[in-house]
């Protein structure tokens, strides 16, 4: 029972859409020599997991997922950015500019300060490494046989979600509030320390 | 395998949520500053809630357990991102750098 003709390429061919989206941003937050390029990948790499949660059934998280990462965590880095900007911009602009002079000199102060690409020998061992964890654990997922579950207690909706909120996680409910209060005021507190009114 | 019943399997998400994981993994090692170890972090974050939710939605029987999980994961995120930022500012008010280079001193 399909609504029209090509309708599993379609899924298909927007579930790979989503996917590209996820690894192409993620690629992009950490290969970016820029910050401020790198924040905007993780945007996009955001999109492309909501779009996955949505796959998984969940769309209630896709929407928290574009909420809280696009909405809160990458406007707060960008303000975290324009307050103390550092690029890692490679060497050949680093040539004729000191380190500190361009603090002072630029009218965006912060954002061009030159700092060395790391060595060649250690991107080669963090991309080994990283291709080492990558196939091991796609080894250990892909080999493993998953069993099934036998029944499925409750749907996934925003209404279970929320009972469930109230009653059997309410004590990790309440305290995720109260962490997130200590945060709101030790990041208050944090950012205030040793600033002077001059 | 078939590539138009893919998104419906386990094993693709959990090949997808490693090849995040070792992307973050990358940017963690390769990154000079702590705004770009943060979003790496953010990486690493993001690859285990994709993580728990495919066991979620494959192999749990009770199906908003992993909804709920993946929330209480991202208010952490939330709450580690704006206590780091902060740090990350008290420091560069400090130093005028955020280069993990240049944070090499202890006092005491």
């Amino acid at each position: 029972m399909k609504p029209f003709l090509g309708f599993d390429y379609v899924v298909a061919a927007i579930f790979f859409l989503f996917a590209a989206t996820l690894l192409t941003g993620s690629v992009i937050a950490v290969r970016s020599s820029r910050i401020i390029h790198s924040v905007c990948g993780l945007a996009i790499g955001s999109v492309g997991l909501a779009g996955l949660y949505y796959f998984l059934n969940s769309p209630f998280l896709a929407l928290m997922e574009i909420l809280i990462y696009i909405g809160a965590v990458c406007i707060t880095v960008i303000f975290a950015i324009m307050l103390s900007e550092t690029d890692e911009v490679g060497e050949a602009d680093l040539v004729g500019s000191k380190p500190n002079a361009s603090v002072s000199d630029s009218p965006f102060p912060l954002a061009v300060e030159p700092v060395e690409k790391p060595s060649r020998l250690l991107q080669a061992g963090a991309l080994l490494v990283s291709t080492l964890v990558f196939a091991g654990l796609s080894f250990v997922g892909l080999q493993n046989t998953w069993g099934t579950p036998t029944g499925r207690v409750g749907a996934d909706s925003v209404e279970e979600v929320g009972k469930a909120l109230l009653t059997t996680h309410s004590l990790s409910f309440e305290l995720i509030s109260v962490v997130l209060l200590l945060a709101i005021v030790g990041s208050l507190v944090l950012a205030r320390l040793g600033r002077t009114h001059a | 395998m078939n590539l138009l019943t893919l998104h419906s399997s386990l094993e693709t998400y959990l090949v997808l949520a490693a090849c995040l994981f070792a992307i973050g993994l990358y940017g963690f090692v390769r990154r000079r500053t702590l705004i770009g170890m943060l979003i790496a972090g953010e990486i690493i974050f993001a690859s285990a809630s994709l993580n728990v939710m495919a066991f979620n939605r494959f192999l749990a029987p009770d199906a908003s357990n992993g909804t709920i999980f993946v929330l209480f994961i991202m208010g952490l995120a939330a709450a580690e991102v704006a206590i780091a930022l902060s740090i990350i500012i008290a420091v560069y008010r400090n130093y005028r750098s955020i280069k993990t280079r240049d944070l090499s001193e202890l006092k005491g």
